[in-house]
């Protein structure tokens, strides 16, 4: 199980009505369903992915996320989580603006590009980095919008967007990361996990 | 009183054969007229299980019938969701137990215009009721006490069937525990009438229609007929497949006849296709079914609209359209998945990529197949759990 997901559940309360944006094959869905009784249901784009959800019997809704988050209702959800999409967005303003009207609270969690591997590799080499949480190069990355665990945290900030928890994750440790660690926890986490609203 | 059978002669129709349940309770019908004790031809497949939560009922489109899978035993021809259902299929017989009923307003054996009307002892013709969508629907509840199933395990239909499925869940919100509405629409577009309005004029303007009285003489409007299915016949295929399949293709000859037979291919598909339904279909079933399709509006039945006629839904949906069905289109079901969310149930939703227009849900598209059979499987899973519960 991915480190990322074990920490999203911990941080949904059981018994919860749950959106995941990007879905996926429905792992993180079939997990919050088994061990919180999480009302969940799904959005995902990919043809082979809304079929791998449906025959687990999850509930998922074949369509694109920076199109169609309009058919939800307003506050429709408890949660709303977007899983490492939001800088693949062409508008992930707009997004997570959706994502708010849509659910009480949102979960964003982004790939830190301010990791230190991710800058050495600029930094050093000269070149865009490749990594595990990166593992495109630059001329085929979905990625259009990447930014850092810091660069999040301010554009709440700016933006009165309000932060309830943000926990980094490296590998299987996890931290929780306030305004006073966040330059070094900008610099030791792989992927922020956000908690808004 | 002329024998029922004798009208059908031109058909070569076995009536006989045909599976019938009497619906002895009186149904008030939308246009305010009563029917009761009528037919409703239906056929079942596969076995009803012990705990009966194995049942899934097909809806049957405008020109469908109760005959399913299997061979056709009026026509000698495949079942027309042979492609969906049968031993080992999406909806696999050997684990489900499928009904479907003609709809009323057909000519396979239910309630429609060339029965004979009691009052006249001359079949309906243009005297049968106009019918509606909802009507259909009512008609075939009683099927289902019949059979002794309190709840169905699934329901599903594609183009008409899907909107029968839709008022189904909308009149009976208990009645099934998962729907999978295919290709279809909550209420036809201007387009969709102005196609079937094309189909009835067709059918009118044969001077062998006589005001829908030719059942009294034994014949049928042909060339009407004909015409009508081959509009529906365009509707159901894309501009691209069509292309694919046909181009400017001859038909068996090596240039232009200068003549009006069928140089094209495309032309003599559609003439096949035409005369190969007025074998099987009757063209006053068409003028009431089409009628039917037209009046239907569910948003129009309910207060709120759409999301009102969803409200309070514990049935989980699936709805399936194809990209390239220009009929119903990807944005009709797209809005029917708006109001499901809206008022709250529990919906999925696929668009298959396909070029091969509004006919892929008859068709073998095995990404369609593949979603259809993962949903029903698993929908069996929890719905037996959900019972042990």
């Amino acid at each position: 199980m991915k480190k990322e997901f074990k920490v999203i559940a911990d941080l949904l309360p059981s018994n919860t009505r749950v959106l995941d944006v990007g879905c996926g094959d429905g792992s993180l869905m079939s997990l919050l369903r088994k061990e919180k009784n999480i009302n969940v249901r799904g959005l995902e784009l990919n043809q082979s992915n809304v079929q791998q959800c449906i025959h687990k019997g999850l509930p998922v809704i074949q369509g694109n996320a920076e199109t169609e988050l309009h058919q939800f209702p307003d506050q429709s959800f408890d949660y709303v989580i977007l899983s490492q999409t939001l800088q693949a967005f062409y508008e992930p303003e707009k997004v997570l603006r959706e994502l708010l009207r849509i659910g009480k609270s949102v979960i964003v969690s982004i790939p830190n590009f301010g990791y230190w591997k991710v800058r050495t590799k600029l930094l050093f080499f000269g070149k865009m980095p490749v990594t595990k949480t990166l593992p495109n190069t630059w001329y085929n990355t979905p990625n259009l919008h990447m930014c850092t665990i810091k660069d999040l945290f301010n554009f709440c900030d700016e933006k009165k967007i309000n932060i309830k928890k943000v926990v980094g994750v490296n590998e299987d440790k996890i931290s929780s990361i306030k305004k006073g660690n966040l330059e070094i926890k900008n610099l030791f986490s792989k992927l922020g996990i956000f908690l808004i609203g | 009183m002329p024998s029922l059978a004798g009208l059908f002669f031109w058909m070569n129709i076995k009536l006989e054969n045909i599976k019938k349940l009497d619906v002895k309770k009186p149904l008030k019908l939308d246009c305010g007229k009563t029917i009761s004790n009528f037919p409703l031809a239906y056929e079942t497949y596969g076995k009803l299980n012990k705990n009966k939560d194995n049942a899934i009922l097909v809806f049957h489109a405008l020109t469908g019938d109760q005959y399913v899978t299997g061979t056709n035993p009026i026509t000698n021809k495949e079942g027309w969701w042979i492609t969906a259902v049968g031993p080992g299929k999406a909806i696999d017989t050997n684990k489900y137990f499928v009904i479907c009923a003609n709809v009323i307003g057909g000519c396979m054996g239910s309630l429609g215009p060339r029965n004979i009307n009691p009052k006249t002892n001359q079949p309906y013709g243009l005297d049968f009721p106009v019918i509606t969508i909802k009507d259909m629907v009512r008609a075939q509840e009683s099927l289902l006490d019949h059979l002794g199933i309190k709840k169905l395990l699934c329901a599903t239909g594609g183009s008409m069937g899907g909107m029968q499925l839709l008022q189904f869940c909308a009149t009976f919100p208990d009645k099934t525990f998962s729907a999978i509405p295919i290709a279809c629409s909550s209420s036809h577009s201007a387009q969709n009438i102005a196609l079937n309005e094309l189909a009835r004029q067709a059918i009118m303007a044969d001077p062998v229609w006589e005001k829908g009285k030719y059942v009294l003489k034994n014949v049928q409007p042909k060339n009407g007929l004909a015409v009508a299915r081959m509009v529906g016949h365009i509707s159901y295929l894309s501009e691209k497949g069509m292309q694919e399949k046909f181009g400017r293709k001859l038909q068996e000859k090596a240039d232009y006849e200068f003549s009006f037979n069928a140089d094209f291919q495309v032309e003599s598909y559609l003439r096949h296709q035409g005369y190969a339904f007025v074998e099987r279909f009757d063209a006053n079933s068409v003028l009431y079914i089409t009628r039917a399709m037209d009046y239907f509006d569910l948003s129009k039945q309910f207060k709120g609209g759409l999301i009102e006629a969803f409200k309070n839904q514990e049935t989980k949906f699936l709805v399936i359209s194809f990209s390239s069905d220009w009929l119903y289109t990807t944005k009709d079901n797209k809005d029917i998945v708006i109001a499901l969310n809206a008022s709250g149930a529990d919906v999925s939703y696929s668009e298959i990529a396909t070029d091969k227009g509004h006919d892929s849900f008859l068709l073998d598209e095995p990404e369609f197949l593949k979603t259809l059979k993962g949903f029903i499987d698993s929908m069996y899973e929890k719905f037996k759990n959900e019972k042990r519960i």
